[in-house]
């Protein structure tokens, strides 16, 4: 991280958050639906952090801001949550996150030597971007594939079992496009949009939870009658 | 706490409620619903933690405080900060087991943590040393490499972030969120890699972020103006109070050879939790100031020069017989609100008793009527905090109060109050206030008629319900006003105005006064104000009881700051002038919200006393300049807005021949011909509690039984004074209660002079039965005050609010360079839909016109304004000048042609 | 012991190639268990689900039964479906949200049913970006076909499904970690007590967090009945389970087997399951239940899949995933890279497990690099100690949630199997099998 500027930012900003100004139109649209499928804004955080990659391929320092008006948090605790998480990526990435999983399974099937083939090809060690941007390498944890190993995924699409050939393949097409059709950009998740439902109604939800604290005090006062 | 009926003196009396456990062994008990850990600490053992806070939620993160619980599968290790104790629980915090979890944690904690302790700012007082040698391991068993950051960076101009230090405590980030409900540092990363940071461009701005280096238990969080300036062990302290604002904050006030060091929150339950703001924390550096007055100087061929105290207070005695010999009111005494209760005392009795002028006002122009806050029943902050419904007519809270703002945020998030917000503008309380209802200057009262009896406000943008639901909450006692001045652009009568038809329609209504110097409240206890005498008596009332105390009193009512600058610029036709003004660390230029006409005052005035501690602009309108004592560097009591009196703690010897207030007013006596008969500030406070009627009983063995710790709230209600016993939960880590400042390695003065049992006669008891005039009665109720006619807003003027903000370019901020730098120039905020019939967008700039002056300044849109009323941060720089230079208080409320440029 | 035929529960589909779409899910009996449950009241669906002794298959094994009775009565309430699945080596849930999403949600709307939740979260692992995709289609299915959302197939009750993705983090799955995250925030595990998701759980509100396997079991039990779930298996281990086999085996996959009469012999070795170790090596060691689980040695390999009989034997069967050890492994680095695993994925609250995780895991690649020292193996025993005391099984912990005491549990093992193989890393500098 950047070390900060200390200068003060204009007092009342705070006052009244701002509305979104780097999230696209469309990118908007949906995460406002998304919110709306949770009692509590806040809940939206992570997937709007999707969204912000599926615009971004990254989580960029302006939809961190964007998304904190969005759920009505500060911008530390957008990059606070979103730094825990490691599919979501505070600094810039390829336009494919390769990612190796080299963890036991994994391991006991020769990945620890498919990510050294992988380093070297590609002249990057894990954690790396190719200087064209194409790729970022990752050595990743268990990804839940175990019978196909060493794992690999790309833009969290599995691609099967890998050997140091394959790979060099599967590096060739992702530069080229040849696997576009199937492997969607980094930061693109979930296609598939949810078309009905029932949305978390604020109002009902509301209501929900009032009724919720008022039984909750009624216990308490249930449990400080007995306890007194 | 703090109320006057619960138990007397120090000792632990037993908790006759509440839950039976044993800690090992032995049997105790637990207040309900309270933790292990302080359970335990109560009864004796201490359990050692990191991550716990006493007043913040538990996290149950470093897992130092783990102790064997006993439960249905035998006993485990469980967080003692984090498991309430229940009845029959048995708790063992001293096995091997608990001994080897506890050496675990600590030996975990060090192999990352550089020791670096010799170049540490937390060296010598960090709990991470002092449990490393209490209950750690010897030898450090880890060689590997350990964790990597970039030394300190700066989070903000005030907070340096050193994250191999840190140990994820979590302390800071839950301060922020919690406490100051500004999350604006967070933890970053995950498991190992987890650190503290801020957001990229986004600085650590909270006017709390102190608070997070007191509490940091490690040298994580360094404060930047404190960095290296001295060792733990180098430190001597005293506790003493915070007079930056009214709020009165207990603090430990640190020194070494005499230089002030640092201030720390100490922990009372009544008013600061153990919080400060920063203001306070880092502006009482201003007392090392090397441009300190240290010595009188009397102005000669036009240039002040130093001369002994004895040729200054002869030159100034000369002046003022002078100016008294015409008539009393001649002289006019601006300010007070600085000083010590007894120094206000022995200034009002020099004024009133022995020059003869009631024209004395330590509220410069910003205040309210003297009768409306001595006489509406007072709430306390707890009562404040604990009340049904508190209702805002003041400024910025968080601006002006700000660690009040922290209690009333708490109080609101945590649903115990609901706030009703009346207000020209958003503060930073709109976001928690259940209802918001806007108003125009000069409107206040007619909002209050609209909310009382049912009208309609005189805002029509109010949303549909919010006026009902207001009238709903206002009818839900207990009900607490928090009054003060919304807006220093308009009469304080307007808003005085409104208070009095509040406290008309709520009669149960407790009012907390929202007025901002340090000891305003104290200076008018002891009578600096017209019309009034200490003691919360009124004039007229009080006649009798102090001729016969002083040997005189002003034979008529006097005048107020705005009045007197007025007479002595010669505006006021019909009344006589005034010509000789005696500043008390007041500087009307700055403070006084009519900039041109203070300085037409201080120009025309043919003889100004400037009695301060630091230069400033009305030094060069001095003909005599008096160098007094500052904060920490006198002893004395100071009043919060509650009443609430407090010892100071004198910690620094004053620079140079700079005296106390209360020994220059005694001084200056003797040179005008009279013996006050002070010759110590104990001999003052012990005649303000035989005259002053509202301090009766306070004596000072009561003020220093170590009951009152927490100070004690005047008038005393009951005959029988018996006290509050300190009960405030202490944080040995790093919130030095007096024990834990003891258990850093400094020792406190507090300066118990008498036992903690020591028996206080009440008021009634004190009562003198010498046949004297019979004790005046305090005021009661709103008073009386005339309210000036606010005429229509003529449709083409905007209406102008000035408020405050917390870094204002006023004294003490100015001095302080670190706090400095954070004054942010200011732009007129308006109602967007006003800005574009100008045809200006935000960032843009407008002309302001009033009949007698105008300026560019820049603006910036702000919803929350009603059309047509426009507002400014007071003090801050706008456009070329400030606010000030727009106001004219001939005027109750200001009028302006805004003129796109 | 003989393999047992079971009834396909939870893979009964799996053989088609659009096990996943409402058409094959309607055309193999879908949606007719949520239809027999709906019949009934919730209170007689929650008891055909007691009846049923169904173990959660998350890995902590706890009866959904038990579980459900005590969600506190309150106006709000939620389900929280926990697909998170991130244990190394367990791969089990990735195919039933892949394969049968319907499956699992019939199974959602059954508890939802039973529960009377206000509303359910499918949390579902951020790497699973198909499975992703075929929830949500075919939750939008479900709703267009009145399984999901409104007045579920005319009876009245209305429940609304979320899908809800992670973000990449272990420790998500652990079920508190998991209801923070789902609220937005970072995923730190709350204190047990107070906060048993079903007293205080997600918002503060009663919730039940059972894993998706869990789930996918109900639509059959509501079909076949409690009873005839329970007739499967022995003892408290009743049903079918499904069992992820990796590692040094020839056949790696996942398994739906009878619980408890199935040996981890017969799933490592019988050829229609593991088919045994391949190029003719011997075992060496296999982990039981996940990487959290202590290892066992080949002696220990007539054990039944049986949740009590792991349990007594000193390990779990946890997530179920079975992690077979050939004998050219390193048992050094394997442990390692488990240790590396839980330091990457400590959450990093507590100080144990923060600090402890990291330091294991430099301690471990120090001797496996050969740059040991003998009293390496007294200090990683000790530190081991300090997050989980007496280094046990069940273990003890002095940290928030049980990822603390699942770090000493490779290390253990390998020393205590494998004390020998440490020292030639030591004393050789280097490792014996290259
Ligand atoms: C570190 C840790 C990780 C876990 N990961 C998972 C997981 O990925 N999936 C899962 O279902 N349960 C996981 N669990 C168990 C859950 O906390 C919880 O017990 C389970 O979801 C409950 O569902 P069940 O009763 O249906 O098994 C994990 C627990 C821990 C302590
Ligand atoms: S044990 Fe580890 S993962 Fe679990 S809460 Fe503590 S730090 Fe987080
Ligand atoms: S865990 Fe109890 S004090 Fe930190």
């Amino acid at each position: 991280m950047s070390e900060p500027t200390p200068i003060a930012p204009p007092r009342r900003a705070a006052l009244a958050p701002a509305a979104p100004v780097h999230l696209n139109a469309e990118i908007v649209v949906r995460a406002r639906q998304l919110i709306a499928l949770y009692p509590e804004r806040r809940s939206a955080l992570i997937p709007l952090c999707h969204l912000a990659q599926e615009q971004d391929g990254w989580l960029t320092p302006e939809a961190m801001v964007d998304i904190a008006g969005l759920v009505g948090v500060t911008p530390g605790e957008v990059l606070g949550t979103a730094s825990f998480y490691d599919m979501l990526h505070t600094e810039p990435v390829g336009r494919h996150v390769v990612a190796v999983c080299t963890n036991i399974a994994c391991l006991l099937g020769g990945a620890a030597e498919l990510l050294e083939h992988a380093e070297h090809s590609l002249g990057i060690g894990a954690g790396g971007t190719t200087a064209d941007g194409a790729i970022t390498l990752e050595e990743a944890e268990c990804l839940a594939d175990c019978d196909r190993v060493p794992c690999v995924q790309v833009n969290h699409r599995y691609v099967g079992a890998q050997t140091p050939e394959s790979f060099d393949q599967l590096v060739a097409d992702l530069r080229s496009g040849a696997r576009d059709a199937d492997i969607p950009p980094h930061g693109t998740l979930i296609r598939v949009r949810r078309t009905t439902g029932i949305e978390a109604d604020p109002v009902a939800v509301a209501e929900e939870r009032r009724l919720a604290a008022v039984a909750r005090s009624a216990r308490a006062d249930a449990a400080d009658g007995a306890g007194a | 706490m703090g109320d006057q009926d619960a138990e007397t003196g120090g000792t632990d009396a037993p908790v006759d409620e509440g839950v039976e456990f044993t800690i090992d062994g032995r049997t105790v008990r637990a207040r309900k619903g309270e933790m292990l850990i302080a359970a335990a600490e109560r009864a004796g053992t201490f359990i050692p933690r990191f991550c716990y806070h006493p007043r913040m939620e538990p996290v149950g993160m470093c897992r130092m405080c783990l102790v064997e619980v006993s439960g249905p599968r035998g006993a485990t290790l469980m967080p003692s900060c984090f498991i309430e104790a229940a009845p029959g629980m048995e708790i063992v915090t001293d096995s091997a087991k608990v001994k080897k979890a506890q050496d675990g944690v600590l030996e975990f904690l060090l192999i990352n943590h550089p020791l670096d302790c010799p170049v540490c700012d937390k060296g010598g007082e960090c709990p991470l040393q002092d449990q490393t040698l209490a209950y750690g391991p010897g030898e450090s068993r880890f060689v590997e490499e350990k964790r990597h950051f970039e030394k300190p960076i700066p989070i903000s101009d005030l907070v340096l972030l050193d994250r191999e230090r840190c140990i994820q405590c979590s302390r800071c980030t839950r301060f922020a969120d919690e406490v100051a409900g500004e999350a604006q540092i967070d933890f970053i990363g995950r498991g190992e890699q987890i650190q503290i940071g801020t957001f990229p461009e986004l600085p650590f701005t909270s006017y709390f972020s102190g608070n997070t280096v007191q509490i940091c238990p490690v040298g994580a969080l360094t404060a930047t103006p404190y960095r290296f300036t001295a060792r733990p062990w180098d430190l001597d302290q005293v506790e003493s109070t915070c007079t930056t604002c009214s709020v009165g904050c207990r603090v430990a006030v640190q020194s070494s050879s005499n230089r002030l060091t640092r201030l720390l929150g100490i922990d009372i339950d009544p008013v600061n939790h153990g919080w400060l703001c920063d203001k306070g924390r880092f502006a009482a550096d201003a007392v090392n100031s090397e441009d300190r007055l240290t010595e009188p100087m009397i102005r000669k061929e036009g240039a002040l020069v130093a001369v002994s105290w004895h040729e200054a207070l002869e030159a100034v005695a000369t002046g003022l017989k002078a100016a008294v010999a015409e008539r009393p009111e001649s002289v006019g005494i601006i300010g007070g609100a600085r000083l010590t209760n007894e120094g206000a005392y022995a200034w009002a009795r020099l004024a009133k008793g022995v020059l003869g002028t009631d024209s004395v006002d330590a509220q410069i122009g910003d205040g309210l009527p003297a009768e409306l806050v001595l006489g509406l029943p007072r709430a306390t902050i707890d009562q404040a905090a604990s009340a049904s419904t508190v209702v805002l007519l003041t400024g910025d809270v968080r601006e002006e109060l700000p660690v009040l703002f922290l209690r009333l945020r708490a109080a609101a998030v945590d649903g115990d109050v609901a706030i009703v917000e009346l207000s020209p503008q958003a503060t930073s309380l709109t976001a928690h206030a259940e209802v918001s209802l806007r108003y125009g200057p000069g409107d206040a009262a007619a909002l209050v008629d609209a909310l009382v009896s049912g009208g309609t406000p005189p805002n029509a943008a109010a949303e549909p319900g919010a006026l009902d639901r207001a009238r709903q909450l206002m009818g839900e006692g207990p009900v607490v006003v928090i009054v003060g001045r919304p807006s220093l652009a308009e009469d304080g009568e307007l808003v005085a105005d409104a208070a009095r038809k509040l406290s008309a329609a709520l009669p149960e209504a407790r009012f907390l006064p929202a007025l901002r110097r340090g000891n305003v409240l104290g200076a008018l206890d002891m009578g600096l104000a017209p019309g009034v005498l200490p003691g919360r008596v009124a004039l007229e009332d009080g006649r009798a009881w102090f001729e016969e105390a002083w040997g005189s009193v002003p034979l008529a009512r006097g005048r107020g700051t705005a009045d007197m600058l007025a007479a002595a610029a010669g505006d006021q036709a019909e009344g006589s002038a005034v010509t000789a003004l005696v500043l008390l660390g007041a500087d009307p230029l700055t403070d006084f919200p009519d900039r041109r006409l203070a300085e037409r005052a201080l120009d025309a005035a043919d003889f100004v006393v400037a009695v301060v501690t630091a230069p400033g602009a009305a030094l060069d309108h001095a003909d005599v300049v008096l160098p007094a004592a500052e904060a920490h560097e006198r002893p004395g009591t100071t009043t919060n807005l509650e009443g609430r009196v407090f010892r100071l703690g004198q910690k620094l010897v004053p620079p140079g021949q700079a005296w106390p207030d209360w020994m220059i007013a005694g001084e200056l006596a003797v040179h005008l011909g009279h013996d006050l008969g002070f010759d110590s500030v104990g001999t003052v406070w012990d005649e303000i509690e035989r005259v002053a009627v509202s301090h009766r009983g306070i004596t000072r063995t009561v003020l220093d039984a170590h009951g009152a710790a927490d100070g004690v709230v005047a008038p005393l209600s009951l005959s029988k004074v018996s006290l509050a016993r300190r009960n405030a939960p202490l944080d040995p880590v790093a919130v030095p209660g007096v024990e834990s400042v003891e258990r850093q390695g400094a020792s406190l003065q507090a300066g118990l002079a008498a036992s903690p049992n020591a028996a206080a006669d009440g008021p009634e008891a004190a009562d003198p039965s010498d046949g004297g005039p019979s004790r005046p009665a305090v005021l009661s109720g709103p008073g009386e005050f005339a309210v000036p006619h606010v005429a229509p807003a003529d449709g083409y003027s905007v209406r102008l609010v000035a408020s405050r903000v917390l870094y204002d370019g006023g004294a003490a901020v100015a001095s302080v360079s670190t706090l400095a730098g954070l004054v942010a120039p200011g732009a007129l905020r308006a109602n967007p839909h006003d800005l574009d019939e100008l045809g200006v967008s935000s960032g843009g700039q407008v002309r302001l016109r009033s009949a007698t002056a105008s300026a560019v300044v820049p603006v910036e849109p702000d919803a929350s304004l009603p059309r047509k009323v426009v507002a400014a941060d007071f003090n801050v720089p706008l456009g070329d000048g400030t606010v000030a230079d727009l106001i004219d208080r001939a005027f109750p409320v200001v009028d302006l042609r805004m003129e796109s440029l | 012991m003989a393999i047992a035929d079971p009834p396909k529960i939870v893979t009964s589909r799996l053989g088609f190639d659009d096990s996943h779409t409402l058409e094959r899910y309607l055309a193999t009996g879908g949606y007719e268990g949520l239809r027999t449950a709906l019949a009934k009241t919730p209170e007689d669906v929650a008891a055909e689900v007691d009846a049923a002794s169904l173990l959660g298959r998350g890995g902590a094994g706890f009866p959904a039964g038990r579980k459900w009775s005590m969600l506190r009565k309150a106006a709000v309430t939620y389900l929280v479906v926990n697909g998170d699945e991130s244990e190394p080596a367990t791969f089990k849930d990735h195919l039933l949200v892949e394969r049968d999403p319907h499956q699992l949600i019939e199974g959602v709307v059954i508890a939802a049913y039973a529960l009377q939740v206000t509303r359910v979260f499918i949390f579902v692992r951020g790497e699973f970006a198909l499975g992703l995709e075929r929830v949500q289609a075919a939750l939008n299915d479900a709703y267009a076909h009145g399984a999901v959302g409104r007045d579920i197939f005319g009876s009245g009750f209305s429940v609304d499904v979320v899908v809800h993705p992670g973000a990449g983090a272990y420790i998500c799955g652990e079920e508190t970690a998991l209801l923070e995250s789902l609220e937005g925030k970072r995923g730190f595990p709350r204190i047990k007590p107070p906060f048993f998701p079903a007293a205080i759980g997600l918002y503060g509100d009663p919730t039940v967090v059972n894993n998706v396997e869990t789930m996918s079991n109900l639509p059959w039990i509501m079909t076949n009945g409690g009873a005839a779930f329970a007739a499967l298996g022995a003892g408290r281990s009743t049903g079918t389970r499904l069992f992820a086999l990796a590692g040094h085996v020839n056949n790696p996959g996942v398994f739906e087997l009878e619980m408890v009469k199935t040996t981890f012999n017969d799933l490592i070795n019988a050829p229609r399951l593991g088919g045994g170790v391949p190029h003719g090596r011997g075992l060496k060691a296999f982990i039981p239940g996940g990487v959290s689980a202590p290892w066992f040695g080949p002696d220990q390999i007539d054990l039944p899949l049986g949740q009590d009989e792991v349990a007594e034997a000193g390990s779990m069967l946890g997530s179920g995933s079975i992690v077979v050890m050939d004998d050219h492994t390193c048992a050094v680095r394997a442990a390692w890279r488990i240790t590396k695993f839980f330091s990457r994925e400590s959450c990093g609250q507590c100080t144990p497990c923060r600090e402890g995780s990291g330091w294991l895991e430099r301690i471990m690649d120090r001797i496996e690099r050969g740059e040991g020292r003998e009293e390496d193996l007294d200090l990683l025993l000790d530190a081991c100690d300090n997050i989980s005391p007496g280094v046990a099984w069940p273990p003890q912990q002095t940290t928030i949630c049980v990822l603390g005491p699942s770090i000493p549990s490779s290390i253990s093992s390998a020393i205590t199997m494998f004390r020998d193989e440490f020292l030639v890393h030591i004393k050789e500098g280097g490792c014996p099998y290259g």
